[in-house]
């Protein structure tokens, strides 16, 4: 319809063009610088961020930040707890999401019938991931934490997450496997396999490196989220690290911790010992997203 | 058996928001949640600074995504422009990755941002008390920040889609290229712009951190940027982070904001998926 309605619009524009052609090179011109420099504005924010965390927050990163709980005063203050808490929550929800993101992805790409279920499936897990990511720990907090008893843990924060980042792993690796030639599946059936054999012996590996950098993606995604496990139960004090790798103990994260920092009416802790925390944070998600394209990169040809 | 997950998911979240919500609404007048003009719900309900109306959440939550939009859709709009009509290659190359990483950046990191950098930033442009130390301007701002990849991204797919066939006919007519960018490929990809704002308005009004590290604590029924107010989101944070216990009256309000924060998100995602399914079926 939108592609009917543009020549009405355009004969008037000839009109136009033809009588200001000398003009129009210099509108030209300023167009395009506008376009230059409105997408130069997002970059440039983005340096301007990283620089004013460093510099905030380098003075405060010694031995003792990460040795350290958390204290009234912010030069004793640490991240231990978080930082201990945020890697338990990182291999949890990659051991449980992992499989069951890549069982459905099968389950959706190769094996389903395509009938109103599945494409209703498929609406769904799109609609999925534009909630909220609060909305799942109120899930979590619900579900998890009362209904199945779980209370305010570990497991509660970490399958929040879980259910936070399914459908984006679900969605990277349905298009991993769908960029699989179906030449390979098929001469995996000419050959005698059955479907299961064909897809989980030959589709499966082709396809895993891409499902691999969609997983630690994701991840990454989740470990920044501060939100959803502050609602599934996620504390700020040192009681959270008894036992960091204990399912059923209260659990700190670094993006809460952060958040906590950043709420802190001193100065010291909303400034330099916050920009402190974001730096380890950030290189967390770093070193997963380098890995993510170290993975990528192998395995493209 | 995998592949029902995500239905599940969908189910659990409606059935958990919906039976928490239900004991929330058995002890609260429905329609004194949605009347009334002030939100204080902590404290004993007996008590005259009791108020339970939902509309000041509402408003705060609307200002701070209407500041969002107006910073992201220009921004993102333009940026969507520039790298599909005029950006080569390789400048395509380079800032698609920054796009991203800024994409990726935690939003707690970007509150911090918002309330040590661009909050004090704007208090020094307005002098005097014009500015809260908390407001919704600077979390609006860097909120619209936050969501000019998802604009941006989208956009430019949807532009990319359209076929150059429609560019060179506008050209063959003599029409300089602003003019078909804006006059002739713009409209042509519009299904997927609107879509791409759609999308970005929903990331908006569920945003929670910057909000809740930025924007402040206090539920008013206000227009005015420059002052404190509170957000859906906020509320949530705040509620839990009283440690409500089960059932009290606190604990299930969180459930009954939670709701119209769902519905809200959910009703504009169908929205914009009906729109990139619509441009789909124009190109492909």
């Amino acid at each position: 319809m939108t592609l009917l309605s543009t020549p009405r619009s355009t004969t008037k524009d000839v009109a136009i063009a033809l009588q200001t052609s000398k003009a129009s090179t210099r509108k030209e011109r300023l167009f395009q610088l506008f376009l230059l420099f409105s997408t130069l504005v997002g970059l440039v924010i983005l340096v301007v961020l990283l620089v004013d965390i460093v510099v905030d927050g380098f003075s405060s990163l010694d031995l003792g930040f990460f040795t350290d709980y958390t204290s009234r005063r912010p030069e004793d203050t640490g991240i231990r707890a978080g930082l201990t808490g945020t890697l338990s929550l990182m291999v949890l929800v990659a051991l449980i999401a992992f499989p069951i993101g890549v069982g459905s992805a099968i389950y959706l790409e190769s094996f389903a019938p395509r009938t109103w279920f599945t494409r209703f499936m498929q609406l769904n897990i799109t609609n999925l991931a534009g909630v909220p990511s609060v909305v799942y720990g109120l899930l979590a907090a619900a579900l998890f934490a009362y209904i199945l008893n779980f209370g305010r843990t570990l497991i509660t924060g970490a399958l929040a997450l879980v259910l936070l980042i399914l459908p984006v792993i679900i969605v990277a690796g349905k298009e991993s496997i769908k960029a699989v030639p179906p030449s390979i599946y098929q001469g995996a059936i000419a050959l005698g396999a059955t479907p299961w054999q064909a897809v989980y012996k030959q589709v499966l590996p082709v396809a895993m490196p891409g499902i691999l950098t969609g997983t630690i993606l994701a991840l990454s995604r989740a470990i920044g989220e501060a939100a959803p496990i502050l609602v599934a139960g996620a504390v700020f004090s040192r009681r959270a690290d008894s036992e960091p790798w204990n399912l059923t103990e209260p659990f700190a994260a670094l993006p809460v911790q952060i958040f906590d920092f950043v709420k802190r009416p001193q100065e010291a802790f909303q400034v330099e010992v916050a920009a402190a925390g974001i730096l380890v944070m950030l290189f967390v998600l770093l070193l997963m997203n380098s890995a993510a394209i170290v993975l990528r990169n192998r395995y493209s040809k | 058996m995998c592949g029902s997950i995500s239905i599940l998911t969908t189910l659990g979240i409606i059935y958990v928001l919906f039976s928490e919500g239900i004991n929330f609404f058995s002890q609260i007048s429905i329609i004194e949640f949605f009347t009334d003009t002030a939100w204080r719900p902590f404290g004993d309900p007996e008590n005259d600074a009791f108020r339970i109306g939902v509309a000041p959440l509402v408003v705060g939550t609307l200002l701070v995504t209407v500041i969002a939009l107006s910073v992201a859709v220009p921004l993102g709009l333009a940026t969507a422009i520039y790298l599909s009509e005029y950006a080569s290659k390789r400048i395509k190359r380079k800032v698609k990755p920054v796009l991203e990483i800024l994409a990726g950046i935690p939003t707690v990191v970007l509150g911090y941002f918002a309330l040590t950098l661009v909050t004090p930033f704007i208090r020094n442009i307005f002098p005097g008390d014009t500015i809260d130390i908390f407001n919704a301007l600077s979390a609006g701002l860097v909120v619209g920040i936050m969501i000019i990849p998802t604009v941006a991204s989208i956009s430019e797919d949807s532009l990319s889609a359209v076929p150059q066939s429609l560019r060179n006919a506008s050209y063959s007519l003599g029409l300089p290229k602003s003019s078909t960018v804006l006059r002739v490929v713009f409209p042509a990809a519009l299904s997927g712009i609107i879509s791409s704002i759609l999308l970005a308005m929903g990331r908006a009004i569920g945003e929670t951190m910057i909000v809740a590290i930025a924007a402040g604590n206090l539920p008013s029924m206000t227009l005015n940027p420059g002052s404190q107010v509170q957000t859906m989101t906020g509320y949530i944070v705040q509620a839990v982070g009283g440690e409500a216990s089960r059932g009290s009256l606190t604990y299930n309000s969180i459930f009954a904001v939670g709701i119209i924060l769902f519905l809200m998100t959910f009703i504009l995602n169908i929205i914009a998926n009906y729109f990139t399914k619509r441009f789909r079926e124009v190109y492909e």
